[in-house]
C-alpha cells in the first residue's frame, strides 16, 4: 500500500490527473466566456479519448492491431441516427441498439479475424470496416454518402445529449470511469491474461487459459465501448455520415494510442488530447496541415518510443532512480 | 444479354489485372519482408500523376508510362532507404503507423503540387478505338490493359521461378538470415524488391489514369481492394495474388452490374433497389470473410510452405 501512495506523486500520474481537473473547468470557462465552440472542441477530444481507451483494451492489452475500429464508432453513430430518422429519441433505445449491434458485429468480425494473426489480422479488420463503410454509403434513404443530420438526439430521463454541455459532462464522466476501469483491468486476472497473450499466446495457452477466448472477449468489449463513443459523437455533431466509418478514422485512433502510450492507463487521454490539439494548432498555420502532420506521425513511428505516458514515466524514473519501478516501466515501454 | 455478360466479364478481367499489378508488389513486400505497406496506394496515385504530367508535356503515352514507372521506382527507392528499411525488424504496429503517416503526407503533397481538381489523362489516340472479340466490340484501351497485365503476370512468374534473382527472392522469403550469411546482399535485395513493387504500382496507376480520374486520395480504395485480393490469394504468393485478383475483379464487376437486376426478380422493387447496390459493394468483403472462415491462410497458399 505504501508503494501505491508514493506512486501517485510521479509525473506519469500527476500530469494526467491535473489535465482531468482542467477538463472539469472547461465547461465553467466556456459558460463564463460564452465560447461554446471550445466546449464542443474539448467534448470531441473526450469522445475520441473514450474510443482510444476502447482500442487500448484490444491493441494495448491484447496486442490485437485493429485497423477497423471506425466500424464500431460508425455503428454507434448510426444507432442514434437511424432511430432518430423514425422519430425515436429515447436514449436508452439508442444505447441498447448501439451496444447490441457493436457487440454482435464485434463478436462475428472478431471471431473471424482471430483466425489469423499479424498482417492478416490488420488487413481483415480493415476490410470489415470498409464493408460497413460501403454498406452505409449505399443506404441512399439515410443520406448515403452525404450522411444524415439528427433532429432527435438521445434523451435519457429528460437529459438531452444533444446539448453541448450535457454531452461534455457525460463524456467526461464516462472517460474517467473508463480510465479508472483500465487501471483496474491492468492488474485484474482478465487483464493479466490479455497482457500475457500479447507477449506469448502459446505460453498462456500452456498455462491453461484459452487465450483466444480472452482475446475475443476483449475485442467485443472494446467494440462496445467504441460504439458508445460513436453514440456520443453523433449526439455532439447532431450528424452521422459514412465518413465516421472511414479507415482514416481507424488509423487516427491507432496514432492517438501510440502517441499517448500503448497499454498505459492515461495514454488514450493524453494521445487524443495531443493529436487533436496538434491538428488544431497546425490548422492555424497552413491549410495543408496534413502534410506536416503526416511527417510527424512518421517520426513518432520511427522513434518507436513509449508515447507521452512513457515520456512522463521516464521523467520521474530519472529522478527517483531505476531501482524500484524500473522493471515494470521497461515492460510497459516495450509495447 | 450474352454480349452484355461477356463485355462485363471482360471489364472484370481488366479490373482484375489492374488489381494484380498492385497486388503482386504488395504481396511480395508482405510475404518476404513481412512489412505492412499502406503507401502502396500512394505509389499508384503518384504513378498516375507522373504519367499524366508527362503526357501533358510530351503528348506521348509511352513516355508517360516511362515517367510513371521511373518516377515510382525513384520514390520507392527513397522510401525504402529513408523509412521502410529501418522498420523491417520492428513490429507491424510501427509499420502501420509510419506508412499511414506517409500516406497522409503523399495525399496532401499531391494536392499542393497538382491541385485539388482531378487531373486529366486522355486515352492515347492509337488506342482510342474498339476491337472485335468473340463477336462483341470492346474498347481497345481496356483490351490493352488486359494484355499488359497478363504480360506483367507472365513476366513476374518468369522472374520469380526462372531467374537467379527470383531464386534469391524465394530463398529470402524462407530464411533471410541464411541468405545473408551466404554472402548475398539482402539489403540490396529488399530494396530491389520494393522498387519492383513500386514500378508495378506506378504502371497500374498510369494505366488506370485514362479510365478513372487522377486525384489525391485515389490510391486508398484500390489499396484496400488490393489487400482483400492478397488475403484471399494467400499472403506472399504471387500466383495466388493473380488468381485472386481475377476472382475479385470479376465478382465485383459482375456483382455491381447484375446483382440489383437479379434481386429485382425475386423481391419487391424498392427493397431490391436499396439492397442491390449495398450487397454488391460488400460482395468482395463477404467473399474474403468466407474464405478466411474456411481457409485462414488464403485460397492459393497451399503450394508455398
Amino acid at each position: 500500500m505504501s508503494t501505491n501512495q508514493s506512486n501517485i506523486w510521479k509525473a506519469g500520474t500527476i500530469v494526467p490527473l491535473a489535465i482531468f481537473l482542467l477538463f472539469i473547468l472547461v465547461p465553467v470557462w466556456g459558460h463564463v466566456t460564452d465560447h461554446t465552440f471550445y466546449v464542443a472542441y474539448f467534448a470531441r477530444i473526450l469522445i475520441y479519448a473514450i474510443a482510444v481507451v476502447a482500442l487500448n483494451l484490444a491493441l494495448g492489452f491484447g496486442g490485437l492491431v485493429s485497423l477497423g475500429h471506425a466500424l464500431f464508432m460508425g455503428l454507434g453513430a448510426y444507432s442514434v441516427a437511424l432511430p432518430a430518422f423514425y422519430g425515436i429519441d429515447n436514449g436508452w433505445i439508442h444505447l441498447f441498439i448501439c451496444l447490441f449491434s457493436c457487440g454482435v458485429a464485434g463478436l462475428i468480425t472478431g471471431a473471424i479475424s482471430l483466425r489469423t494473426s499479424g498482417i492478416g489480422f490488420i488487413m481483415i479488420t480493415l476490410a470489415f470496416a470498409q464493408m460497413g463503410y460501403f454498406l452505409f454509403v449505399s443506404l441512399k434513404q439515410y443520406g448515403g454518402d452525404d450522411g444524415t443530420s439528427i433532429s432527435n438526439t438521445s434523451q435519457f430521463f429528460g437529459l438531452d445529449l444533444g446539448g453541448v454541455y450535457q454531452v461534455y459532462i457525460v463524456s467526461l464522466i464516462l472517460l474517467v470511469l473508463a480510465t479508472w476501469w483500465t487501471a483496474r483491468l491492468r492488474v485484474a486476472p482478465f487483464g493479466m491474461v490479455l497482457r500475457g497473450a500479447r507477449q506469448n499466446a502459446r505460453r498462456v495457452r500452456a498455462v491453461g487459459f484459452p487465450a483466444n477466448h480472452y482475446l475475443l472477449a476483449s475485442y467485443v468489449l472494446s467494440a462496445m465501448l467504441c460504439g458508445v463513443a460513436g453514440l456520443l459523437l453523433a449526439n455532439l455533431n447532431a450528424f452521422a455520415s459514412p465518413s465516421t466509418l472511414s479507415w482514416i478514422i481507424s488509423g487516427d485512433l491507432v496514432v492517438m494510442l501510440v502517441l499517448g502510450g500503448i497499454g498505459t492507463v492515461f495514454g488514450p487521454m493524453l494521445g487524443a488530447l495531443a493529436f487533436l490539439g496538434l491538428e488544431e494548432i497546425l490548422k492555424m498555420f497552413t491549410d495543408h496541415w496534413l502534410a506536416v502532420f503526416g511527417l510527424v506521425i512518421v517520426f513518432i513511428g520511427l522513434l518507436g518510443k513509449a508515447g507521452i505516458a512513457g515520456f512522463l514515466d521516464s521523467f520521474s524514473r530519472r529522478k527517483a532512480g531505476a531501482a524500484q519501478g524500473g522493471v515494470k516501466q521497461a515492460k510497459g515501454a516495450k509495447a | 444479354m450474352t454480349t452484355l455478360v461477356l463485355s462485363q466479364l471482360l471489364n472484370g478481367v481488366q479490373y482484375g489485372v489492374l488489381l494484380f499489378l498492385l497486388a503482386a508488389g504488395l504481396t511480395l513486400v508482405f510475404g518476404i519482408m513481412s512489412f505492412v505497406n499502406l503507401t502502396h496506394g500512394s505509389l499508384y496515385m503518384l504513378g498516375a500523376y507522373f504519367g499524366a504530367t508527362a503526357y501533358n508535356h510530351t503528348d506521348s503515352f509511352l513516355l508517360a508510362i516511362v515517367a510513371a514507372v521511373g518516377g515510382c521506382i525513384i520514390v520507392g527507392f527513397i522510401l525504402e532507404r529513408t523509412a521502410v528499411s529501418r522498420l523491417y525488424s520492428r513490429d507491424h504496429l510501427d509499420h502501420v503507423l509510419v506508412t499511414f503517416g506517409l500516406l497522409l503526407f503523399f495525399n496532401e503533397m499531391a494536392q499542393i503540387i497538382w491541385g485539388t481538381q482531378p487531373y486529366f489523362l486522355p486515352v492515347p489516340a492509337w488506342l482510342d478505338s474498339t476491337v472485335n472479340l468473340f463477336g462483341i466490340t470492346y474498347p481497345s484501351y481496356r483490351f490493352a490493359i488486359i494484355v499488359a497485365g497478363l504480360l506483367a503476370a507472365v513476366g513476374s512468374y518468369w522472374l520469380i521461378h526462372k531467374t537467379r534473382l527470383g531464386m534469391l527472392i524465394r530463398a529470402g522469403s524462407v530464411n533471410p538470415q541464411m541468405i545473408g550469411a551466404l554472402g548475398i546482399n539482402i539489403k540490396f535485395l529488399n530494396a530491389l524488391l520494393f522498387g519492383v513493387g513500386a514500378a508495378l504500382a506506378g504502371l497500374a496507376g498510369v494505366m488506370a489514369g485514362p479510365i478513372l480520374s487522377v486525384q489525391s486520395g485515389m490510391g486508398e480504395p484500390v489499396l484496400i481492394t488490393t489487400l482483400v485480393v492478397i488475403v484471399i490469394g494467400g499472403i506472399g504468393s504471387v500466383s495466388g495474388a493473380f488468381y485472386a485478383a481475377l476472382v475479385v475483379g470479376i465478382v465485383d464487376t459482375l456483382g455491381r452490374a447484375f446483382l440489383p437486376m437479379l434481386l429485382r426478380e425475386v423481391m419487391a422493387r424498392d427493397i431490391a433497389n436499396a439492397a442491390g447496390p449495398a450487397i454488391a459493394s460488400m460482395l468482395i468483403y463477404v467473399l474474403m470473410a468466407v474464405v478466411l472462415a474456411i481457409r485462414p491462410q488464403g485460397l492459393f497458399a497451399g503450394a508455398k510452405k
